[in-house]
């Protein structure tokens, strides 16, 4: 509840009061007198309403203590405007304050690692040092992080609105991949610490329902959130009690999320009747077709070649190209894939040795294959991928 | 209504610099920038720079004013010329430095000025 109704509060303060710091204080004060009071008062019928309101007062107050004369003028003259409803609405239909919000803190002026951050902690209503710990940054590296982007939005006058019909489709494609980074970072996190860390994965997908509840028509919105509930859905089967990673080939199916599969895969029908693909939904059919298979062998393979083909049409990248070598190498056997492999350019990238590696396995040429992997092995430092890849070179070996 | 800095910045080397068919093309297109921004409220002050080799720098030293020859800026790209415009936020300044991009083929970058303190 506190996230939820946190993100909605401050959404509301910034509109009302234009100025994020002010917001973000003021709900920290409420939510901190609700703490106090509540279990005395009892819960108020609308536990939002109140917080909502508590805040604004608290900012009220705030502001008044704390200006100059001629501040406290043009305040006086604001806050009147406000009571009278002067205060100018952007046109356009009237939106959720969170969606403004959102489309401010993912503002392309921002940088990505600054997007993410302000997302988490002004929608998500984690902690400065809970989202450090999610990235991997020291507390103080996130602090001045968020107070740069909150600066610049300030002095470079970003604005507090939902793009126009023309900026749309650049704009959200901002949020998306800020939400999708967000998700991909908890699904990377595996073994080790992850118990600690806050789970990325939950409020990406949280934050992504949102998106997708205020602004329906907007289909890439829906496919990203397909994706993400049809990727969690495998988290307990991806990895072992160890923290080791265990392949898509290798799951136990059993222990996918039957729930999420069923949400994604409607969803992904959704998309379908829409019909106005995008990266995002055809990346969702893709894993809905995974999802549909009893096992590894049973998988409709041409099925997910000709959704990379789609897929490459729309997101004609080296990595999509090296996905749908992997879909080649079921079809067509892995020299058709392999082939394909060595016209791409991704030479620093780990995946891409560790499927060459799999795919010289597959031909019996073992002595590449090892080679591949410890090229692999030397282009990653996440330890569970490491520790996959070893055991790799250990199968072959023996 | 803020006042926004747009500049752009030339590389000193005239082995990169563009044909001159080009250049009259560059300049017709930056033109037609200036005129929409005068038609649209948003021009307040615009023009090229001549190259790094003609600027003068001032420093004050030991209480005098020393006089030296070039750039401030030590480098190979300098400041070649800059708008400065009035728009009511960054999405408006943007939508001018997307024009100015366009019409100048170079990198243009759009900075907020700071507002001036009251009482």
């Amino acid at each position: 509840m506190f996230r939820e109704e946190h993100g909605r509060a401050v959404a509301v303060l910034v509109r009302v009061f234009g100025d994020i710091d002010i917001a973000e204080d003021a709900v920290q004060e409420a939510f901190a007198l609700a703490c106090q009071r509540w279990p005395q008062t009892g819960v108020p019928g609308s536990p939002a309403g109140w917080i909502i309101t508590t805040a604004r007062n608290r900012a009220i107050d705030r502001l008044r203590r704390e200006s100059s004369r001629a501040e406290r003028h043009r305040q006086a003259e604001w806050l009147l405007a406000q009571q009278r409803g002067q205060t100018a609405e952007p046109e356009g239909p009237v939106r959720d304050d969170r969606l403004r919000l959102i489309f401010t803190c993912c503002h392309p002026a921002l940088a990505q690692p600054a997007q993410v951050a302000l997302t988490l902690k002004l929608l998500g209503g984690l902690q400065t040092h809970e989202i450090a710990r999610a990235f991997l940054v020291s507390e103080s590296t996130m602090a001045q992080r968020l107070v740069r982007a909150k600066g610049k939005i300030r002095d470079a006058g970003i604005p507090y609105r939902v793009p126009s019909e023309a900026d749309l489709p650049d704009r959200l494609g901002s949020v998306l991949a800020a939400l999708y980074l967000i998700f991909n970072e908890g699904y990377a996190a595996s073994g080790g610490d992850s118990h600690v860390r806050v789970d990325l994965c939950d409020e990406a997908i949280r934050l992504a329902r949102l998106v997708c509840a205020l602004m329906p028509d907007e289909h890439e919105a829906t496919g990203l959130l397909a994706l993400m509930l049809l990727a969690h859905a495998r988290r307990l089967a991806r990895t072992t009690p160890s923290g080791d990673l265990v392949l898509l080939a290798d799951q136990d199916r059993s222990l996918w999320d039957r729930e999420l599969i069923s949400e994604g895969q409607s969803l992904v029908r959704a998309c379908l009747r829409a019909n106005l693909p995008g990266p995002h939904q055809v990346q969702a059919a893709i894993n809905a077709v995974h999802a549909d298979a009893q096992s590894y062998e049973q998988t409709d393979w041409p099925q997910i070649l000709a959704l990379y083909d789609q897929l490459f049409a729309v997101s004609p990248s080296p990595v999509v190209a090296l996905n749908r070598a992997v879909a080649v190498a079921e079809v067509r056997g892995p020299d058709a894939a392999l082939e394909l492999l060595d016209d791409l350019d991704l030479d620093r990238y780990q995946r891409y040795h560790a499927i060459r590696a799999d795919l010289l396995r597959r031909l019996d040429r073992t002595i590449e294959a090892k080679d591949a992997y410890r090229v692999a092995i030397a282009l990653t430092d996440n330890p569970s991928e490491r520790r996959f890849l070893q055991r790799r070179i250990r199968a072959l070996t023996s | 209504m803020k006042q926004y800095l747009m500049s752009v910045y030339h590389r000193d080397v005239t082995e990169s610099a563009p044909a001159p068919a080009d250049i009259e093309q560059i300049m017709a297109d930056v033109g037609a920038v200036n005129d929409e921004l005068r038609a649209g409220g948003a021009w307040v002050f615009a023009g090229g720079l001549y190259p790094s080799s003609t600027a003068t720098v001032l420093t004050l030293t030991d209480g005098e004013v020393l006089v030296t020859d070039g750039p401030f800026l030590e480098g190979k790209e300098h400041i070649g010329g800059i708008w400065v415009i009035e728009a009511p936020d960054l999405d408006a300044a943007l939508c001018w430095g997307r024009k100015a991009a366009r019409a100048c083929r170079i990198p243009v970058e759009v900075r907020p000025f700071q507002e001036e303190a009251r009482d």
